[in-house]
């Protein structure tokens, strides 16, 4: 049996165990129409159809917020794999978020350089204004998700964070609410 | 947003000459600031004559191993039937460093010309620029630009008119640290775990999709065009001290300091003038303590050591530590250098890709012994646990991060140990006792 056939079968299988449940709703497939177009063009950028996994998770998360175990299984037969391959790979990133957050995923580098210039502050002004309270926990207005990240790569602009896509640089105590009024 | 400091009288800049130009970031613009001629002559001649410039430049990486750039594209060899690739490491994420951001916020055509130009000269069709996904802003720049070179058939099958295919595309990372080792970067790139790979076979050999590769970093080839346009001798020029370190080379700035962000000075420069002139010194009533020079993976420096160190590969291993990256991270006398010698350990151990035992287990116990000592819960048999591990993750793994975790806790102890022991004989950190009184 080639891999390929292989892939199929276990994604077919998984499929068939994870969308049949009476009252849920439905998956609906991410990669119709559009965004095949974009998947396919993407493809044409590599000589293996695994290479464009990362992209493939990347499109998934920016569509969806999020990568289910079912847009696993669903990447995986885009890509001949298999669902437990592609949640190998998922796993071993810290950027796709393997369940949904807020709709402000915010993190703050706390690595030494920006440790050494107040960034423990940042974290718990950021978790006292946005009502997260703890680490990784949602806001109870579903808004923020707050979580501590390591090195950001901009370090000479402590402390950084990123909301989402947004990257914002030099953030003070001082500065949180002003930078949390920008993210209805 | 922005660059944060007007060039400094005695910077060198070359690669940084425009950072905080928005038109640089255009096509436009960058033809206009002589943007592409470089690529144009390059086209014209054989990859073997760039290879020689390259090799008589006396170019360096400037990823961290500083290894000659022009040796390393002669590995590729011309005629060999194979597909050839070229990946640019723009995985930019050692703790202190933040360069390679700067050229892609600011001059992302300089990169691509510079890929270009590898590409050519190894004989890769295929270059991946592999960038670390939280950069999202040099992402978006640097994808507009790859859109603006295809339009203009810079790049493509006939790439300027010169019947030779070059294609680059930007790739994105996802987080993970270890992604910026070079295999493990085609590890990731091919859509797998980032796990580093046993080396033989070096990349050379067999490396992207199995086929020769070669992997350069960001601001290596930002200085390939530089280097066209102007002679090897002229690069070869740039050097205040040891002739096997030559040209310029930027260095990040950050931690305790009146004026952190990027300085581009010329291959052996005085440390001292540098973090006092140009980084205008410690902030008001504080004194400089200890100094990290290249990254978070290299031995720390004392004030005494870091102070008579000339700013060059040579020069930083002459007082004990590395060039690396060019992470420059500092320190005052207001920090607690076990608070931050166990972060960095965190940080390793949280980056680890727990292939390695040495590394997946030393790196989670170094953390805790430093978090315990720290916390004040340390005793001094501590010291030779820490040593003993430190020694199990050096030289015995894979790949280096378990050698990087261990660095800056042997160099912490050796010149920072009343620190630990303050920590350990008065059972608390005393530096948070002072933040309390």
């Amino acid at each position: 049996m080639s891999a390929q056939r292989e892939g199929a079968t276990q994604a077919d299988a998984m499929d068939h165990s994870s969308g049949g449940a009476i009252g849920e709703i439905p998956y609906e497939p991410v990669f119709v129409g559009k965004m095949k177009e974009e998947l396919d063009a993407l493809l044409g950028r590599y000589p293996t159809k695994m290479a464009a996994l990362l992209p493939t998770l990347w499109m998934v998360q920016r569509e969806r917020g999020w990568v289910s175990e079912e847009a696993m299984v669903e990447v995986s037969q885009v890509l001949e794999l298999t669902p437990a391959y592609v949640k190998g790979v998922v796993t071993f990133y810290t950027m796709y978020h393997q369940h949904p957050v807020g709709r402000y995923f915010i993190q703050v580098c706390t690595t030494s350089p920006c440790g050494a210039c107040g960034a423990e502050k940042v974290v718990e002004t950021l978790l006292q204004q946005t009502g997260c309270g703890d680490l990784g926990a949602t806001s109870p207005d579903g808004r923020f998700t707050v979580i501590e990240v390591e090195c950001l790569g901009a370090c000479g602009f402590a402390t950084p964070i990123m909301v989402n896509e947004e990257f914002i640089e030099s953030v003070t105590p001082e500065k949180v609410s002003q930078v949390l009024s920008q993210f209805k | 947003m922005g660059y944060p400091h007007k060039t400094h009288p005695k910077e060198t800049p070359i690669l940084s000459k425009y950072f905080g130009e928005p038109q640089a970031r255009t096509l436009e613009g960058w033809k206009e600031r002589g943007g592409y001629r470089a690529l144009q002559q390059a086209l014209g001649m054989t990859p073997a004559d760039i290879v020689n410039v390259v090799k008589e430049s006396g170019l360096r990486g400037r990823g961290g191993a500083g290894f000659p750039t022009g040796m390393k594209w002669s590995f590729m060899k011309p005629g060999d039937g194979k597909a050839h690739y070229l990946c640019v490491n723009a995985d930019e994420s050692e703790p202190g460093t933040f360069k390679d951001r700067e050229i892609m916020r600011w001059t992302p055509h300089a990169l691509i010309e510079g890929t270009a130009i590898a590409a050519y000269a190894i004989g890769a069709e295929v270059a991946y620029i592999y960038i670390r996904g939280e950069f999202t802003e040099p992402l978006r720049v640097m994808e507009a630009a790859v859109k603006e070179v295809y339009a203009a058939g810079i790049l493509g099958n006939n790439a300027m008119g010169s019947g030779h295919r070059v294609e680059v595309h930007v790739h994105r990372g996802a987080g993970a640290y270890i992604c910026g080792e070079e295999t493990a970067l085609m590890n990731s790139l091919e859509g797998r775990r980032g796990n580093p790979r046993i080396k033989p076979p070096f990349p050379a050999v067999a490396g992207l999709f199995g086929q020769p590769t070669t992997i350069n970093n960001v601001e290596t080839l930002a200085a390939v065009p530089h280097i066209l346009n102007n002679g090897a001798a002229w690069y070869k020029s740039l050097c205040l001290s040891n002739p096997k370190s030559t040209g310029s080379k930027l260095f990040s700035v950050c931690g305790n300091v009146t004026r952190p962000g990027n300085y581009e000075v010329t291959m052996g420069f005085p440390f001292k003038d540098f973090l006092y002139d140009l980084c205008g010194g410690p902030l008001p009533g504080r004194k400089f303590k200890a100094v990290i020079p290249g990254g978070s993976s290299v031995p720390i420096q004392t004030m005494e050591e870091a102070e008579s160190t000339l700013m060059d590969y040579e020069g930083f291993v002459a007082k004990g530590t590395m060039l690396g990256s060019g992470g420059v991270i500092i320190f005052d006398d207001s920090q607690c250098m076990v608070k931050h010698i166990a972060r960095f350990a965190r940080f390793y151990a949280h980056e680890s890709c727990a292939q390695c035992t040495q590394c997946r287990e030393g790196t989670a116990w170094t953390t805790k012994i430093l978090e315990r000592i720290e916390a004040g819960g340390g005793t001094m048999q501590d010291f030779d646990t820490l040593l003993e591990l430190a020694d199990n993750m050096t030289g015995k793994t894979i790949c280096v991060l378990s050698d990087s975790c261990a660095a800056p806790v042997v160099s912490g102890i050796q010149k920072f140990k009343h620190e630990f022991e303050a920590h350990i004989t008065g059972k608390r950190c005393p530096f948070r006792a002072t933040a309390a009184a």
